[in-house]
């Protein structure tokens, strides 16, 4: 066959994805071993020392686990990728390989309340030095660039009221500061967004959400863009110099342009520690089959139940950037025209005993805390996802008091809207 | 030939119609990366012959040490060039007074000069710049994908189960999965800017 390019639903099915060469299994199996055995001495110090490609142990690599990787590589236009145990641990395993102790990244102020938790504590004791941003705001991105700054984070969609990031915006300041632009594509799925598109050089995503799509496993997963030059300046010593872990091997210059998808693997998976197991990697690789069909639902659902809020007497406001009002709807007509995902946020008249009543009464939405489920979940981050931030910051993320978060399902919209009709209505 | 982005079958014929490589710039410390590609080149059955003025009278991996292209004394199909974009010109023009001419010259990844591939061109020599045959082969084999790398091959056939020595199914036809336009975009960048 030609070189013709698949289309999205197709890699969705068949990336990464042949025929086990043993078996001639056709679905992928699931390869639950922690340990490969070599083909004799120096096959083993090959592998070891990175000079062949294959499979040594699972902390390091899984061939069910390697068709995840290379599924969502794909379906992100990256060239290549390392899952993880958590979108957590794919922050992690990204920041080692760009900062020192000492350094800085900036991050833009609207995140998951777990990611900006993250930011400012865990990684503040590895002396990773976080500087908030406003997405709204790009000069502020600008402002934060000093000469420690390592890197840019930003959510595509973020969390928790579905505003849409001006990804080509930051990404110029990004090129300006000579540093990478990170992309947490979780909310949009690349179904909806692809980052790399638009100028990410890294896309994380927790695969826990809508790429597994069924909250039945936990995942994360880091997509190398291949765009970066890491050798210029030695700014990212991990990438550009010898690596003393592996004899003085340099990585940029020896896998070129995934190399920063190997470093991630070869000295942050391996000496961090938080390896996918090789069952949640299947679990996900099913979910991933669906996507388009599941996504493009999810969004329509999401759409119908915003215009209904809209419209209701309780209802305050509704932050969805799928409606023609939406501060965001500009920002979603060029970057999500499919849909502007299904994770928005709402507030009541009634203020927060009206939201604790709500979460109470419904009967089809879940109370709890993930987004991207099959199934529709609700929550009041003020008091969950982002209860660790203070008040001011609460509201500056977009989790005030007053506002509850939608997850909206696959279910029917119309069970949806009347479950949301009886719970606010009585 | 686009030298921006190859064609899967165009890396495809190449890989599989040559027999000979000499590697320009072989290097016997094996955390080099033309170490890399010589070995695994060497394992998938090419006849490998590592040239590098500073080593000759030893051998790496059993093939002795040869000074020059010219010295090599027997046709060759392939020269794998590891050597930064400056110093590829000499290398080329003197690739183009071998006889016979080898059919392919390739330069390795971040390596990139287009005059020098413009003359090889001009008398009938495919170019390949900026690329790894290690991760090419390794690519359309499918064997890079252990390694979570987008191998932009899709196929339904069961792929022959890899063993030591063996050619790895780089016959075998696929589909093009998923565009390279970041990767190229990234490789285009860095030359305009150099």
């Amino acid at each position: 066959m030609s070189d013709r390019l698949p289309g999205f639903s197709t890699l969705a099915v068949h990336a990464g994805a042949q025929p086990d060469p043993t078996t001639g299994a056709r679905a992928t199996p699931i390869y639950q071993t922690t340990s490969f055995v070599f083909n004799d001495a120096d096959h083993a110090a090959s592998l070891f020392g990175l000079q062949a490609f294959g499979n040594i142990y699972t902390r390091i690599g899984n061939p069910t686990n390697a068709v995840l990787e290379e599924r969502v590589a794909a379906l992100e236009g990256g060239t290549a990728a390392l899952a993880v145990a958590s979108g957590h641990a794919a922050q992690v395993v990204v920041l080692q390989q760009l900062l020192q102790p000492g350094d800085e990244f900036i991050a833009a102020r609207k995140l998951y309340g777990g990611s900006i938790n993250q930011f400012t504590h865990a990684f503040k004791s590895f002396g990773w030095n976080v500087v908030w941003a406003d997405p709204d705001d790009i000069s502020s991105f600008e402002r934060a660039v000093t000469p420690r700054t390592k890197a840019i984070f930003i959510e595509s969609i973020a969390n928790p009221a579905g505003s849409i990031t001006d990804i080509e915006a930051i990404s110029t300041v990004a090129r300006k500061a000579g540093v990478p632009l990170i992309v947490d594509n979780t909310l949009a799925s690349p179904y909806l967004i692809r980052p790399i598109d638009h100028g990410a050089d890294i896309v994380v995503h927790s695969l826990t959400k809508f790429l597994g799509g069924h909250g039945n496993s936990l995942g994360g997963i880091i997509v190398d863009a291949g765009t970066f030059d890491w050798s210029t300046g030695g700014k990212y010593p991990m990438l550009s110099e010898p690596r003393p872990e592996y004899h003085g091997i340099r990585l940029q210059e020896t896998f070129g342009n995934f190399a920063f998808a190997i470093a991630c693997r070869v000295l942050g998976l391996r000496d961090l520690g938080p390896a996918l197991s090789p069952f949640n990697a299947f679990m996900i690789l099913t979910g991933i089959e669906t996507l388009p069909l599941r996504m493009q639902k999810h969004c329509d659902n999401a759409k119908a139940v915003a215009e209904y809020l809209a419209g209701h007497p309780a209802v305050a406001s509704v932050s969805y950037a799928g409606l023609p009002s939406d501060k965001y709807n500009q920002l979603a007509r060029k970057y999500a025209p499919k849909g502007a995902g299904a994770v928005f946020t709402f507030s009541l008249k009634g203020g927060f005993d009206a939201g604790v009543s709500l979460v109470s009464k419904l009967q089809l939405f879940s109370h709890l805390a993930n987004v991207g489920d099959t199934r529709s979940l609700v929550i009041h981050p003020a008091s969950t996802t982002h209860s660790q931030l203070d008040d001011a910051a609460k509201v500056k993320s977009g989790a005030g008091p007053d506002v509850v978060r939608l997850s909206i399902g696959i279910e029917d919209k119309e069970d949806l809207i009347a479950d949301l009709e009886q719970a606010l209505g009585a | 030939m686009n030298h921006d982005a190859y064609p899967d079958n165009y890396i495809r014929g190449i890989l599989n119609s040559v027999k000979s490589i000499a590697m320009v710039g072989a290097s016997p410390v094996n955390v080099r990366p033309s170490y890399f590609a010589f070995k695994y080149l060497a394992q998938r059955g090419y006849d490998m012959i590592p040239i590098n003025p500073g080593h000759v009278g030893k051998d790496l991996l059993g093939k002795p040490f040869v000074a020059s292209l010219s010295d090599i004394g027997r046709p060759v199909d392939m020269i794998d060039i590891f050597r930064n974009s400056s110093h590829i010109m000499p290398v080329v023009e003197e690739a183009l007074r071998l006889d016979p001419l080898p059919k392919v010259i390739w330069m390795q990844l971040g390596a990139r000069d287009d005059a020098a591939a413009a003359k090889a061109e001009s008398v009938g020599i495919k170019v390949v710049m900026n690329r790894c045959p290690k991760i090419e082969y390794g690519r359309l084999s499918s064997e890079i994908s252990w390694m979570g790398v987008n191998s932009r091959t899709l196929s339904s056939k069961r792929a022959p189960a890899p063993t030591q020595g063996m050619r790895l199914s780089l016959n075998r036809m696929s589909v093009g999965g998923g565009d390279t336009a970041a990767s190229d975009r990234a490789a285009k960048n860095k030359t305009e800017q150099s």
